[in-house]
Protein backbone atom coordinates (compact mmCIF):
# COMPACT_ATOMS: atom_id res chain seq x y z
CA UNK A 1 0.00 0.00 0.00
CA UNK A 2 0.83 3.65 -0.75
CA UNK A 3 0.57 5.90 1.92
CA UNK A 4 0.81 9.66 1.11
CA UNK A 5 0.70 11.95 4.42
CA UNK A 6 0.36 15.85 4.59
CA UNK A 7 2.82 17.37 6.90
CA UNK A 8 3.83 19.86 8.89
CA UNK A 9 7.17 19.96 10.40
CA UNK A 10 7.06 16.91 12.88
CA UNK A 11 3.00 16.76 12.57
CA UNK A 12 0.55 15.99 10.11
CA UNK A 13 -0.56 19.20 8.41
CA UNK A 14 -3.63 21.11 9.94
CA UNK A 15 -4.74 21.35 6.11
CA UNK A 16 -4.79 19.81 2.78
CA UNK A 17 -4.83 22.32 0.96
CA UNK A 18 -2.10 24.88 2.81
CA UNK A 19 0.20 22.17 3.05
CA UNK A 20 3.98 22.29 2.01
CA UNK A 21 5.11 19.28 2.55
CA UNK A 22 4.15 15.85 1.69
CA UNK A 23 5.36 12.42 2.60
CA UNK A 24 5.22 8.96 0.43
CA UNK A 25 5.47 5.67 1.92
CA UNK A 26 5.45 1.92 1.25
CA UNK A 27 3.64 -0.78 3.23
CA UNK A 28 3.56 -4.77 3.28
CA UNK A 29 1.30 -6.18 5.52
CA UNK A 30 2.32 -3.80 8.66
CA UNK A 31 5.59 -2.97 7.48
CA UNK A 32 7.32 0.26 5.89
CA UNK A 33 9.24 -0.54 3.00
CA UNK A 34 12.08 1.42 1.53
CA UNK A 35 12.98 4.84 2.73
CA UNK A 36 9.65 7.50 2.84
CA UNK A 37 9.88 9.95 0.44
CA UNK A 38 9.45 13.91 1.77
CA UNK A 39 8.43 16.34 -1.57
CA UNK A 40 8.54 19.66 -0.90
CA UNK A 41 5.65 21.55 -2.76
CA UNK A 42 5.77 25.82 -2.78
CA UNK A 43 3.09 27.31 -3.58
CA UNK A 44 1.10 23.99 -4.72
CA UNK A 45 -3.10 23.76 -3.96
CA UNK A 46 -5.51 21.08 -2.93
CA UNK A 47 -6.33 20.31 -6.55
CA UNK A 48 -2.45 19.78 -7.29
CA UNK A 49 -1.55 17.77 -4.13
CA UNK A 50 -5.25 15.55 -5.40
CA UNK A 51 -3.60 15.21 -9.05
CA UNK A 52 0.13 14.23 -7.18
CA UNK A 53 -1.92 11.23 -5.18
CA UNK A 54 -2.90 10.02 -8.59
CA UNK A 55 0.03 10.11 -10.46
CA UNK A 56 1.78 8.81 -7.52
CA UNK A 57 -1.02 5.26 -7.25
CA UNK A 58 -1.74 6.21 -3.90
CA UNK A 59 -4.00 4.09 -2.06
CA UNK A 60 -3.95 5.99 1.38
CA UNK A 61 -4.06 9.96 1.96
CA UNK A 62 -3.62 11.11 5.81
CA UNK A 63 -4.17 14.71 6.11
CA UNK A 64 -5.53 17.39 8.67
CA UNK A 65 -8.86 19.11 7.53
CA UNK A 66 -9.43 18.63 3.78
CA UNK A 67 -12.56 20.48 2.09
CA UNK A 68 -15.25 18.12 0.73
CA UNK A 69 -14.67 18.43 -2.74
CA UNK A 70 -11.40 17.76 -2.46
CA UNK A 71 -11.93 14.44 -0.48
CA UNK A 72 -14.78 13.41 -2.41
CA UNK A 73 -12.69 13.46 -5.48
CA UNK A 74 -10.06 11.61 -4.20
CA UNK A 75 -12.75 9.18 -2.40
CA UNK A 76 -14.17 8.80 -6.19
CA UNK A 77 -10.60 7.81 -7.73
CA UNK A 78 -10.85 4.83 -4.91
CA UNK A 79 -8.05 6.52 -2.93
CA UNK A 80 -8.61 6.18 1.26
CA UNK A 81 -8.62 9.34 2.85
CA UNK A 82 -8.18 9.61 6.92
CA UNK A 83 -8.64 13.55 7.26
CA UNK A 84 -9.21 15.98 10.44
CA UNK A 85 -6.24 13.72 11.88
CA UNK A 86 -4.20 16.05 14.28
CA UNK A 87 -1.03 14.95 15.83
CA UNK A 88 2.93 13.95 14.95
CA UNK A 89 2.74 12.32 11.47
CA UNK A 90 5.27 9.25 12.44
CA UNK A 91 2.48 8.19 14.97
CA UNK A 92 -0.36 8.67 12.53
CA UNK A 93 1.82 6.46 10.13
CA UNK A 94 1.80 3.91 12.83
CA UNK A 95 -1.75 3.81 13.71
CA UNK A 96 -2.59 3.82 9.95
CA UNK A 97 0.03 0.65 9.16
CA UNK A 98 -1.99 -1.25 11.84
CA UNK A 99 -5.12 -0.28 10.56
CA UNK A 100 -5.95 1.84 13.78
CA UNK A 101 -6.04 5.50 11.98
CA UNK A 102 -9.39 6.66 12.78
CA UNK A 103 -10.45 10.49 10.82
CA UNK A 104 -10.43 12.86 13.52
CA UNK A 105 -8.45 11.62 15.75
CA UNK A 106 -6.12 13.65 18.12
CA UNK A 107 -3.15 11.61 18.86
CA UNK A 108 -1.27 11.06 21.97
CA UNK A 109 1.44 13.11 21.29
CA UNK A 110 -0.61 15.96 19.74
CA UNK A 111 0.92 19.61 21.28
CA UNK A 112 3.79 18.23 22.90
CA UNK A 113 6.41 19.14 20.48
CA UNK A 114 6.00 22.84 21.66
CA UNK A 115 6.03 25.84 19.38
CA UNK A 116 5.00 25.18 15.91
CA UNK A 117 7.53 26.97 13.97
CA UNK A 118 6.51 28.65 11.00
CA UNK B 1 -11.47 65.43 36.73
CA UNK B 2 -14.28 63.63 35.70
CA UNK B 3 -11.89 61.74 34.15
CA UNK B 4 -10.08 60.79 37.52
CA UNK B 5 -13.63 59.97 39.30
CA UNK B 6 -14.00 57.38 36.10
CA UNK B 7 -10.85 55.87 36.17
CA UNK B 8 -11.84 55.29 40.32
CA UNK B 9 -14.83 53.96 39.84
CA UNK B 10 -13.14 51.09 37.48
CA UNK B 11 -10.51 50.60 39.87
CA UNK B 12 -13.22 50.02 42.60
CA UNK B 13 -14.58 47.24 40.28
CA UNK B 14 -11.55 45.50 39.21
CA UNK B 15 -11.85 42.61 41.34
CA UNK B 16 -15.49 42.71 40.31
CA UNK B 17 -13.86 41.68 37.07
CA UNK B 18 -11.93 39.81 37.75
CA UNK B 19 -14.02 37.25 39.16
CA UNK B 20 -16.25 37.09 36.10
CA UNK B 21 -16.74 34.14 34.56
CA UNK B 22 -15.18 35.08 31.43
CA UNK B 23 -15.75 31.70 29.38
CA UNK B 24 -19.90 32.14 30.04
CA UNK B 25 -19.73 35.80 28.91
CA UNK B 26 -17.78 34.43 25.53
CA UNK B 27 -20.20 31.24 24.91
CA UNK B 28 -22.82 34.19 24.43
CA UNK B 29 -20.65 36.02 21.92
CA UNK B 30 -21.39 35.32 17.79
CA UNK B 31 -17.95 35.00 17.39
CA UNK B 32 -15.36 32.68 17.41
CA UNK B 33 -13.28 33.15 20.64
CA UNK B 34 -9.39 30.85 20.85
CA UNK B 35 -7.07 31.73 23.64
CA UNK B 36 -3.34 30.22 22.92
CA UNK B 37 -0.13 30.19 24.88
CA UNK B 38 2.77 31.68 23.92
CA UNK B 39 3.58 28.03 22.04
CA UNK B 40 0.12 28.12 19.94
CA UNK B 41 -1.40 25.57 22.51
CA UNK B 42 -5.14 26.04 22.58
CA UNK B 43 -5.76 27.38 26.69
CA UNK B 44 -9.86 28.05 25.47
CA UNK B 45 -12.62 28.11 23.12
CA UNK B 46 -15.90 29.54 23.25
CA UNK B 47 -19.00 27.85 22.39
CA UNK B 48 -19.46 29.62 18.74
CA UNK B 49 -15.85 28.12 18.36
CA UNK B 50 -17.55 24.70 18.92
CA UNK B 51 -19.79 25.04 16.59
CA UNK B 52 -17.65 26.92 13.77
CA UNK B 53 -15.04 24.28 14.13
CA UNK B 54 -16.81 21.37 15.09
CA UNK B 55 -14.53 20.43 17.82
CA UNK B 56 -15.35 20.33 21.63
CA UNK B 57 -13.62 22.23 23.81
CA UNK B 58 -12.18 19.60 26.14
CA UNK B 59 -10.59 17.55 23.34
CA UNK B 60 -8.36 20.76 21.63
CA UNK B 61 -7.03 21.86 25.20
CA UNK B 62 -3.47 21.89 24.80
CA UNK B 63 -4.02 21.07 21.14
CA UNK B 64 -2.22 23.22 18.41
CA UNK B 65 -4.54 26.07 17.59
CA UNK B 66 -3.97 25.92 13.88
CA UNK B 67 -4.80 22.31 13.67
CA UNK B 68 -8.39 23.10 15.33
CA UNK B 69 -8.57 26.06 13.14
CA UNK B 70 -7.42 25.18 10.10
CA UNK B 71 -6.88 28.46 8.48
CA UNK B 72 -5.45 29.52 5.99
CA UNK B 73 -3.51 31.99 8.10
CA UNK B 74 0.26 30.56 7.52
CA UNK B 75 0.09 31.91 3.75
CA UNK B 76 -0.66 35.44 4.79
CA UNK B 77 2.74 35.74 6.41
CA UNK B 78 1.68 34.30 9.63
CA UNK B 79 0.03 36.58 11.75
CA UNK B 80 -0.38 35.04 14.74
CA UNK B 81 3.69 34.75 14.86
CA UNK B 82 3.46 38.72 14.58
CA UNK B 83 0.80 39.29 17.40
CA UNK B 84 2.96 37.52 19.78
CA UNK B 85 5.87 39.30 19.07
CA UNK B 86 4.36 42.20 19.17
CA UNK B 87 1.65 44.54 20.75
CA UNK B 88 0.13 44.66 17.15
CA UNK B 89 -3.20 43.66 16.44
CA UNK B 90 -4.39 42.94 13.27
CA UNK B 91 -7.37 42.05 11.25
CA UNK B 92 -7.55 40.36 8.08
CA UNK B 93 -10.01 37.54 5.93
CA UNK B 94 -9.37 34.58 5.17
CA UNK B 95 -11.01 30.88 5.63
CA UNK B 96 -11.15 27.75 7.76
CA UNK B 97 -12.18 24.02 7.14
CA UNK B 98 -14.38 22.43 9.31
CA UNK B 99 -14.71 18.88 10.68
CA UNK B 100 -17.80 18.80 8.02
CA UNK B 101 -14.77 19.29 5.30
CA UNK B 102 -16.58 22.67 4.77
CA UNK B 103 -14.64 26.05 4.08
CA UNK B 104 -15.93 29.33 5.79
CA UNK B 105 -15.21 32.71 5.04
CA UNK B 106 -13.55 34.14 8.25
CA UNK B 107 -12.42 37.66 9.44
CA UNK B 108 -9.99 36.92 11.84
CA UNK B 109 -8.90 39.37 14.71
CA UNK B 110 -5.48 38.47 16.25
CA UNK B 111 -4.63 40.46 19.42
CA UNK B 112 -1.87 39.44 22.04
CA UNK B 113 -2.60 38.49 25.05
CA UNK B 114 -0.55 40.50 27.91
CA UNK B 115 -0.88 40.08 32.01
CA UNK B 116 -1.63 42.99 33.95
CA UNK B 117 2.22 42.59 34.97
CA UNK B 118 2.80 43.14 30.93
CA UNK B 119 3.95 39.59 30.61
CA UNK B 120 3.03 38.35 27.52
CA UNK B 121 0.70 35.37 27.88
CA UNK B 122 -0.28 34.18 24.56
CA UNK B 123 -2.86 34.99 21.52
CA UNK B 124 -6.53 36.06 21.09
CA UNK B 125 -8.43 34.95 18.01
CA UNK B 126 -11.55 36.15 17.10
CA UNK B 127 -13.15 34.39 14.31
CA UNK B 128 -16.01 36.34 12.53
CA UNK B 129 -18.01 33.68 9.87
CA UNK B 130 -18.46 36.19 7.21
CA UNK B 131 -20.57 33.36 4.70
CA UNK B 132 -23.53 35.94 4.69
CA UNK B 133 -21.38 39.42 3.68
CA UNK B 134 -19.52 37.36 1.13
CA UNK B 135 -22.72 35.96 -0.44
CA UNK B 136 -23.73 39.89 -0.39
CA UNK B 137 -20.70 40.73 -2.18
CA UNK B 138 -20.99 38.47 -4.91
CA UNK B 139 -24.89 39.24 -5.21
CA UNK B 140 -23.95 42.68 -5.84
CA UNK B 141 -21.48 41.38 -8.36
CA UNK B 142 -23.87 39.56 -10.41
CA UNK B 143 -23.46 36.22 -8.43
CA UNK B 144 -24.83 35.23 -5.19
CA UNK B 145 -24.97 31.50 -3.22
CA UNK B 146 -27.98 30.32 -4.66
CA UNK B 147 -26.68 30.61 -7.40
CA UNK B 148 -24.50 27.49 -6.62
CA UNK B 149 -28.16 25.77 -7.11
CA UNK B 150 -27.97 25.81 -11.20
CA UNK B 151 -31.48 25.37 -13.00
CA UNK B 152 -33.38 26.66 -15.64
CA UNK B 153 -36.27 23.78 -15.83
CA UNK B 154 -39.29 23.68 -14.55
CA UNK B 155 -39.12 22.07 -11.86
CA UNK B 156 -36.37 23.77 -10.47
CA UNK B 157 -37.72 26.89 -10.81
CA UNK B 158 -40.75 25.52 -8.66
CA UNK B 159 -37.97 24.81 -5.61
CA UNK B 160 -36.42 28.43 -6.29
CA UNK B 161 -39.66 29.67 -5.62
CA UNK B 162 -40.58 27.24 -2.60
CA UNK B 163 -37.31 28.75 -0.90
CA UNK B 164 -37.89 32.19 0.50
CA UNK B 165 -41.45 30.80 1.33
CA UNK B 166 -39.30 28.34 3.41
CA UNK B 167 -36.41 30.74 4.69
CA UNK B 168 -39.06 32.90 6.04
CA UNK B 169 -40.85 30.54 8.16
CA UNK B 170 -39.26 28.35 11.24
CA UNK B 171 -41.42 25.13 10.43
CA UNK B 172 -39.52 21.93 9.69
CA UNK B 173 -38.76 21.14 6.33
CA UNK B 174 -38.32 17.49 4.85
CA UNK B 175 -35.94 17.48 1.88
CA UNK B 176 -36.56 14.22 -0.60
CA UNK B 177 -34.50 13.44 -3.78
CA UNK B 178 -32.33 11.05 -5.27
CA UNK B 179 -28.81 10.74 -4.38
CA UNK B 180 -26.81 13.51 -6.01
CA UNK B 181 -29.68 15.77 -6.68
CA UNK B 182 -28.25 18.86 -4.18
CA UNK B 183 -30.46 18.42 -1.30
CA UNK B 184 -27.47 19.65 1.14
CA UNK B 185 -27.45 22.53 -0.91
CA UNK B 186 -30.91 23.90 -0.51
CA UNK B 187 -30.98 23.12 3.28
CA UNK B 188 -27.97 25.10 3.46
CA UNK B 189 -29.50 27.85 1.02
CA UNK B 190 -32.70 27.67 3.35
CA UNK B 191 -30.67 28.39 6.34
CA UNK B 192 -28.63 31.66 5.12
CA UNK B 193 -31.79 32.77 3.55
CA UNK B 194 -33.86 32.86 6.91
CA UNK B 195 -33.40 34.82 10.19
CA UNK B 196 -31.01 32.52 11.86
CA UNK B 197 -28.50 32.59 8.93
CA UNK B 198 -26.16 34.49 11.75
CA UNK B 199 -26.30 30.91 14.12
CA UNK B 200 -24.55 27.86 13.10
CA UNK B 201 -25.73 25.65 10.29
CA UNK B 202 -24.74 22.05 11.64
CA UNK B 203 -25.15 19.00 9.39
CA UNK B 204 -25.52 15.72 10.51
CA UNK B 205 -25.77 12.59 8.63
CA UNK B 206 -27.90 9.65 10.62
CA UNK B 207 -26.86 6.97 8.34
CA UNK B 208 -23.20 7.42 9.00
CA UNK B 209 -23.03 7.00 12.83
CA UNK B 210 -24.08 3.86 15.06
CA UNK B 211 -27.03 4.37 17.49
CA UNK B 212 -25.62 4.88 20.28
CA UNK B 213 -22.89 7.39 18.98
CA UNK B 214 -25.41 9.11 16.99
CA UNK B 215 -27.44 10.04 20.52
CA UNK B 216 -24.30 10.76 21.82
CA UNK B 217 -23.35 13.32 19.14
CA UNK B 218 -27.28 14.24 18.43
CA UNK B 219 -27.82 15.03 22.57
CA UNK B 220 -24.57 15.22 23.75
CA UNK B 221 -23.68 13.48 27.10
CA UNK B 222 -22.47 13.80 30.68
CA UNK B 223 -19.03 12.43 32.39
CA UNK B 224 -19.42 9.42 32.85
CA UNK B 225 -22.57 8.44 30.79
CA UNK B 226 -20.75 5.09 29.51
CA UNK B 227 -16.80 3.74 29.63
CA UNK B 228 -15.20 6.29 27.33
CA UNK B 229 -17.06 9.36 28.26
CA UNK B 230 -14.12 11.32 30.16
CA UNK B 231 -15.54 14.65 29.70
CA UNK B 232 -18.61 16.34 29.09
CA UNK B 233 -20.01 16.77 25.35
CA UNK B 234 -22.25 19.57 24.30
CA UNK B 235 -23.65 17.62 21.50
CA UNK B 236 -24.98 19.17 17.85
CA UNK B 237 -28.36 19.99 19.07
CA UNK B 238 -26.60 22.57 21.71
CA UNK B 239 -24.15 23.66 19.18
CA UNK B 240 -26.54 24.57 16.61
CA UNK B 241 -28.47 26.48 19.55
CA UNK B 242 -30.49 29.41 17.49
CA UNK B 243 -29.12 27.95 14.22
CA UNK B 244 -30.23 25.27 12.15
CA UNK B 245 -29.75 21.49 12.56
CA UNK B 246 -29.64 19.34 8.98
CA UNK B 247 -30.18 15.73 9.64
CA UNK B 248 -29.48 13.87 6.15
CA UNK B 249 -30.52 10.46 5.34
CA UNK B 250 -33.26 11.13 8.60
CA UNK B 251 -34.89 8.07 6.89
CA UNK B 252 -31.97 5.36 8.27
CA UNK B 253 -32.60 6.90 11.66
CA UNK B 254 -33.27 3.85 14.29
CA UNK B 255 -36.50 3.79 16.17
CA UNK B 256 -35.68 4.57 20.06
CA UNK B 257 -33.62 7.49 18.63
CA UNK B 258 -36.95 8.84 16.31
CA UNK B 259 -38.94 8.79 19.67
CA UNK B 260 -35.66 11.32 21.20
CA UNK B 261 -36.29 13.63 18.04
CA UNK B 262 -39.93 13.69 18.24
CA UNK B 263 -39.43 14.82 22.33
CA UNK B 264 -37.00 17.50 21.17
CA UNK B 265 -39.12 19.14 18.27
CA UNK B 266 -42.28 19.14 20.85
CA UNK B 267 -40.74 19.86 23.92
CA UNK B 268 -37.81 21.85 22.48
CA UNK B 269 -35.55 20.36 25.28
CA UNK B 270 -33.73 17.61 25.91
CA UNK B 271 -31.58 15.26 28.69
CA UNK B 272 -27.95 14.74 27.09
CA UNK B 273 -27.49 11.22 27.44
CA UNK B 274 -26.63 9.64 31.15
CA UNK B 275 -27.82 13.32 32.05
CA UNK B 276 -30.26 14.40 34.92
CA UNK B 277 -30.93 17.88 33.62
CA UNK B 278 -33.01 18.91 30.82
CA UNK B 279 -31.55 21.10 27.90
CA UNK B 280 -33.33 23.90 26.41
CA UNK B 281 -32.78 24.22 22.71
CA UNK B 282 -33.73 26.87 19.91
CA UNK B 283 -32.97 25.09 16.92
CA UNK B 284 -34.71 24.79 13.37
CA UNK B 285 -34.84 21.03 12.25
CA UNK B 286 -34.46 20.37 8.19
CA UNK B 287 -34.35 16.81 6.98
CA UNK B 288 -33.14 15.00 3.72
CA UNK B 289 -33.95 11.39 2.77
CA UNK B 290 -32.96 9.95 -0.41
CA UNK B 291 -35.79 7.12 0.29
CA UNK B 292 -39.65 6.91 0.60
CA UNK B 293 -40.08 7.90 4.25
CA UNK B 294 -44.26 7.62 3.43
CA UNK B 295 -43.28 3.92 1.93
CA UNK B 296 -41.11 3.16 5.41
CA UNK B 297 -44.07 3.98 7.87
CA UNK B 298 -45.82 1.84 6.45
CA UNK B 299 -43.61 -1.07 7.05
CA UNK B 300 -43.50 0.27 10.49
CA UNK B 301 -39.57 1.61 10.54
CA UNK B 302 -40.39 5.18 10.44
CA UNK B 303 -42.93 6.83 13.07
CA UNK B 304 -45.83 8.50 11.83
CA UNK B 305 -46.38 10.98 13.98
CA UNK B 306 -42.79 12.18 13.62
CA UNK B 307 -43.00 11.68 9.76
CA UNK B 308 -45.88 14.37 9.85
CA UNK B 309 -43.86 16.31 12.20
CA UNK B 310 -40.79 16.69 9.83
CA UNK B 311 -42.93 16.77 6.95
CA UNK B 312 -44.78 20.14 7.43
CA UNK B 313 -42.94 21.74 3.76
CA UNK B 314 -41.70 19.63 1.61
CA UNK B 315 -39.18 19.61 -1.19
CA UNK B 316 -38.68 17.37 -3.50
CA UNK B 317 -35.90 17.92 -5.74
CA UNK B 318 -35.96 16.37 -8.98
CA UNK B 319 -33.48 13.52 -10.58
CA UNK B 320 -31.25 14.68 -13.18
CA UNK B 321 -33.25 13.14 -16.13
CA UNK B 322 -36.28 14.89 -15.37
CA UNK B 323 -34.42 18.06 -15.89
CA UNK B 324 -33.93 18.00 -19.33
CA UNK B 325 -33.17 21.71 -19.86
CA UNK B 326 -30.64 21.51 -17.04
CA UNK B 327 -28.32 19.29 -18.50
CA UNK B 328 -26.56 21.22 -20.85
CA UNK B 329 -26.80 24.22 -18.28
CA UNK B 330 -24.94 22.16 -15.83
CA UNK B 331 -22.68 20.65 -18.02
CA UNK B 332 -21.09 23.91 -19.44
CA UNK B 333 -21.29 25.48 -15.88
CA UNK B 334 -19.09 22.44 -14.41
CA UNK B 335 -17.00 22.51 -17.41
CA UNK B 336 -15.98 26.60 -17.58
CA UNK B 337 -16.30 26.12 -13.56
CA UNK B 338 -12.85 23.33 -14.01
CA UNK B 339 -11.63 24.48 -16.83
CA UNK B 340 -10.97 28.01 -14.56
CA UNK B 341 -9.41 25.64 -11.71
CA UNK B 342 -7.42 23.97 -13.53
CA UNK B 343 -6.01 26.86 -15.70
CA UNK B 344 -7.08 24.95 -18.96
CA UNK B 345 -7.14 26.18 -22.11
CA UNK B 346 -10.07 23.79 -23.56
CA UNK B 347 -12.49 24.95 -26.22
CA UNK B 348 -15.32 22.08 -25.15
CA UNK B 349 -16.96 18.98 -25.70
CA UNK B 350 -16.88 17.20 -29.18
CA UNK B 351 -20.18 15.98 -30.52
CA UNK B 352 -19.17 12.39 -30.33
CA UNK B 353 -18.68 13.00 -26.74
CA UNK B 354 -21.51 15.17 -26.07
CA UNK B 355 -23.82 12.12 -27.37
CA UNK B 356 -22.51 9.64 -25.02
CA UNK B 357 -23.35 12.52 -22.15
CA UNK B 358 -26.44 12.92 -23.09
CA UNK B 359 -27.45 9.31 -23.20
CA UNK B 360 -25.95 8.17 -20.31
CA UNK B 361 -28.34 7.81 -17.12
CA UNK B 362 -26.35 9.77 -14.71
CA UNK B 363 -27.70 7.10 -11.67
CA UNK B 364 -25.48 9.55 -9.47
CA UNK B 365 -27.33 12.41 -10.63
CA UNK B 366 -25.62 16.38 -10.53
CA UNK B 367 -22.86 15.06 -8.72
CA UNK B 368 -21.78 12.25 -10.93
CA UNK B 369 -22.27 14.65 -13.99
CA UNK B 370 -19.88 17.15 -11.85
CA UNK B 371 -17.39 14.17 -11.31
CA UNK B 372 -17.05 13.17 -14.84
CA UNK B 373 -16.56 16.60 -16.06
CA UNK B 374 -13.93 16.98 -13.45
CA UNK B 375 -12.40 13.92 -14.79
CA UNK B 376 -12.84 14.97 -18.40
CA UNK B 377 -11.47 18.26 -17.63
CA UNK B 378 -8.32 16.87 -15.58
CA UNK B 379 -7.57 14.25 -18.70
CA UNK B 380 -7.65 16.33 -21.30
CA UNK B 381 -4.49 17.86 -22.45
CA UNK B 382 -6.17 20.43 -24.98
CA UNK B 383 -8.31 20.99 -27.13
CA UNK B 384 -11.66 19.83 -26.94
CA UNK B 385 -12.88 16.74 -24.89
CA UNK B 386 -13.53 13.68 -26.74
CA UNK B 387 -14.94 10.31 -25.88
CA UNK B 388 -11.67 8.89 -24.85
CA UNK B 389 -10.56 11.50 -21.97
CA UNK B 390 -14.30 9.91 -20.21
CA UNK B 391 -14.24 7.56 -17.92
CA UNK B 392 -13.87 4.25 -19.09
CA UNK B 393 -16.70 3.28 -17.13
CA UNK B 394 -19.15 4.90 -18.71
CA UNK B 395 -18.03 4.41 -21.82
CA UNK B 396 -17.80 0.52 -21.14
CA UNK B 397 -21.15 0.84 -18.88
CA UNK B 398 -24.39 -0.31 -20.68
CA UNK B 399 -26.75 3.02 -20.60
CA UNK B 400 -29.17 3.43 -18.57
CA UNK B 401 -29.16 -0.51 -17.26
CA UNK B 402 -28.80 -0.24 -14.04
CA UNK B 403 -30.90 -1.66 -11.67
CA UNK B 404 -31.23 1.70 -9.74
CA UNK B 405 -31.98 3.47 -12.84
CA UNK B 406 -34.88 1.08 -14.02
CA UNK B 407 -36.28 1.21 -10.92
CA UNK B 408 -37.08 5.12 -10.28
CA UNK B 409 -40.37 7.05 -10.30
CA UNK B 410 -41.51 8.50 -13.42
CA UNK B 411 -40.07 11.63 -15.30
CA UNK B 412 -42.02 14.81 -15.35
CA UNK B 413 -42.21 14.14 -19.49
CA UNK B 414 -43.72 10.73 -17.96
CA UNK B 415 -46.55 12.53 -16.20
CA UNK B 416 -47.48 14.24 -19.48
CA UNK B 417 -47.28 11.57 -20.99
CA UNK B 418 -49.81 9.79 -18.51
CA UNK B 419 -52.02 12.72 -19.03
CA UNK B 420 -51.87 11.53 -22.33
CA UNK B 421 -53.14 8.50 -22.03
CA UNK B 422 -55.37 9.25 -19.31
CA UNK B 423 -53.16 6.57 -16.52
CA UNK B 424 -53.00 7.18 -12.72
CA UNK B 425 -50.18 9.72 -12.25
CA UNK B 426 -47.76 6.70 -10.93
CA UNK B 427 -46.16 4.09 -12.63
CA UNK B 428 -43.43 2.47 -13.16
CA UNK B 429 -40.24 3.81 -14.94
CA UNK B 430 -39.38 0.57 -17.01
CA UNK B 431 -41.92 1.98 -19.31
CA UNK B 432 -40.42 5.40 -19.75
CA UNK B 433 -37.05 4.36 -19.14
CA UNK B 434 -35.55 2.09 -21.74
CA UNK B 435 -31.48 1.00 -22.24
CA UNK B 436 -30.45 4.07 -24.00
CA UNK B 437 -30.72 6.66 -21.45
CA UNK B 438 -32.67 10.07 -21.23
CA UNK B 439 -32.09 10.28 -25.00
CA UNK B 440 -34.16 7.31 -25.40
CA UNK B 441 -36.65 8.21 -22.82
CA UNK B 442 -37.11 11.08 -24.91
CA UNK B 443 -37.22 9.95 -27.93
CA UNK B 444 -40.19 7.45 -26.39
CA UNK B 445 -42.18 10.37 -25.21
CA UNK B 446 -41.98 12.05 -28.34
CA UNK B 447 -43.10 9.16 -30.05
CA UNK B 448 -45.89 8.43 -27.66
CA UNK B 449 -46.57 11.99 -27.96
CA UNK B 450 -47.10 11.93 -32.18
CA UNK B 451 -49.11 8.78 -31.70
CA UNK B 452 -51.92 9.88 -29.77
CA UNK B 453 -51.67 13.30 -31.68
CA UNK B 454 -51.73 11.05 -35.17
CA UNK B 455 -49.03 12.87 -35.80
CA UNK B 456 -49.86 16.40 -35.62
CA UNK B 457 -47.32 17.90 -34.47
CA UNK B 458 -48.78 21.17 -33.43
CA UNK B 459 -51.11 19.29 -31.08
CA UNK B 460 -48.24 16.93 -29.96
CA UNK B 461 -45.78 19.81 -28.88
CA UNK B 462 -49.09 21.34 -26.64
CA UNK B 463 -49.17 17.99 -24.95
CA UNK B 464 -45.56 17.94 -24.24
CA UNK B 465 -45.12 21.46 -22.91
CA UNK B 466 -42.41 22.46 -25.39
CA UNK B 467 -43.06 25.22 -28.66
CA UNK B 468 -43.12 23.69 -32.36
CA UNK B 469 -39.60 24.39 -33.37
CA UNK B 470 -38.64 22.55 -29.88
CA UNK B 471 -40.01 19.86 -31.19
CA UNK B 472 -38.97 19.95 -34.69
CA UNK B 473 -35.31 20.07 -33.30
CA UNK B 474 -36.11 17.18 -31.20
CA UNK B 475 -37.31 15.12 -34.08
CA UNK B 476 -34.23 16.36 -36.09
CA UNK B 477 -31.86 14.95 -33.27
CA UNK B 478 -33.91 12.07 -33.16
CA UNK B 479 -33.61 11.19 -36.53
CA UNK B 480 -37.95 10.48 -36.18
CA UNK B 481 -38.91 12.00 -39.64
Amino acid sequence: MKILITIHKDEVAPRFDQTSEILITETEGEKITGEPRIILLPGTSGEDICGLAIKENISLVICGGIEDTHYQYLKWKKIKVVDGVIGPYQQALNSAVTNHLKPGVILPGAGISGEQSR
Amino acid sequence: MAKKKKRASFQANAPLLSQLDVISLLDSMTLGVLFMDPARRVIAINRFLEALTGYNREEVVGVHGENVIRSNLLSKGDPVGKALESDETMTLEGDIINQSRKKNPIRFTIAPLKLTTGKKAGVMILLEDISLLKDLDNKIHGFSGQERIIGNSRKMHEIFELLPITARTDASVLITGETGTGKDLVAEAIHKASKRSRYPFIKINCGALPESLLESELFGHVRGAFTGADRDKPGMFRLAHGGTLFLTEIGDLSLPLQVKILTVLDDKEFFPVGGSKKVSVDVRIITATNRDLGELVKLGEFREDLYYRLNVLRLHLPPLREREDDFRLLLDHFFLEFKANLHKKLKGFSADCLKILSFYSYPGNVRELRNIVEYAVNVCPNGTIRPEHLPKTLLTMPQASTPSALDREVTSKAGNEKSMSGNPAKMTSSAILSPGGWGQVEKNIILKALTTTRGNRSRAAELLGWSRSKLWRKIKHHALE
